[in-house]
């Protein structure tokens, strides 16, 4: 994975495979599972709770 | 500073803004609700946080493992790995608060500043071990606990705090988890005045999510070996310690481009499409 095209092909396989579990987690609404904890004070994120 | 240290320095400024733009919650101690908060921002910055209008991405990763009904956390991930090949630890250069933060302290002066020491090279690999333990492997075996988050984050804690100014029923939730976290915070900030980024360095599981991304990502470094003179201008400049004349694209580089305004010979810059070959490694 040393040459140009190799790191163009790993970084294209990535880029895609990104967008793929974007889109799959917008299917099963992670969105708005992550939304619903962040809309809240974390009292546990912030070392309170 | 140089010009390219002031472009760097403003865009972390805008960065650390419009990631915190929330500017009201920071007086009314409430935090932001809107539909914002379904995306989760590149850097490290706490979702709890008064002034926040996005996500924490490792806080909404330990969020999706903590769930009792096991949900692979595609989304996340997703993005992740998105922000990874387009910027790799270019985010922790330009797009972190707490990167800014950190950045900030060091240039505050102090009697001893150290550049490396013995140890260091190994520490870094704690980090490793942070993102594999604190953030995946225990919050998704203890269900019901963000462990780093909980713990550890410093961003966090600092979002506590600020919380604690404007909030006073907070206070009667005070523990000694939160003596605890506010102890991590103080050390890192004594650190930070002595070592350039220790959490970036040494602890940041974000870092360590995109230190992989650095070989591949869409920014990165090249070396011109033909005009390189191994001065070691660049290695004495880099506030992470790393040498761009043997690793340009170090797993612990920030890009935060220091050793190119030093290079007398100008060898080392920007990878740009189809313009510079790049060294092989």
């Amino acid at each position: 994975m040393n040459t140009g095209k190799g790191k163009m092909v790993l970084r294209l396989v990535l880029l895609t495979g990104a967008v793929i579990l974007i889109a799959a987690g917008i299917a099963v609404k992670d969105p708005a599972a992550v939304w619903t904890k962040a809309v809240k004070i974390c009292l546990e994120c912030i070392g309170l709770g | 500073m140089d010009k390219r240290e002031k472009f760097r320095l403003a865009v972390q400024g805008i960065a650390a803004l419009v990631q915190n733009a929330n500017f009201k919650g920071f007086f009314t101690g409430k935090i932001y609700e809107g539909g914002g908060k379904n995306f989760c921002v590149p850097g490290l910055n706490c979702y709890s946080c008064p002034g926040a209008v996005a996500s924490c991405p490792i806080g909404a990763l330990q969020n999706s493992l903590t769930r009792m009904r096991f949900r692979f956390p595609y989304y996340v991930l997703g993005l992740l790995i998105f922000f990874g090949i387009l910027l790799g630890r270019a985010v922790c250069g330009f797009l972190c608060p707490f990167g800014l933060l950190q950045d900030l302290l060091h240039k505050i002066p102090f009697p001893k500043k150290i550049h490396t020491f013995a140890a260091d090279r190994k520490l870094r690999n704690i980090k490793y071990f942070v993102l594999l333990i604190l953030v995946v492997i225990l919050p998704a075996c203890i269900k019901l606990t963000p462990v780093f988050c909980a713990y550890f984050c410093p961003s966090g804690t600092t979002s506590g705090l600020l919380l604690l100014l404007r909030d006073s029923t907070l206070w009667q939730v005070i523990g000694g988890r939160f003596f605890w976290k506010v102890c991590v915070l103080a050390g890192l900030v004594l650190a930070s005045l002595m070592i350039c980024r220790p959490f970036c360095r040494y602890l940041c599981p974000l870092g360590a999510v995109y230190a992989p991304f650095n070989k591949i990502a869409l920014v990165r470094l090249t070396l011109d070996e033909d005009s390189c003179i191994s001065c070691g201008a660049c290695e004495r400049s880099c506030p992470m310690a790393v040498n761009p004349a043997e690793n340009p694209n170090s797993t612990e580089c920030i890009r935060c481009g220091k050793c190119l305004s030093v290079c007398p010979e100008n060898a080392l810059a920007y990878v740009r499409p189809g313009k510079r070959k790049e060294k092989a490694e």
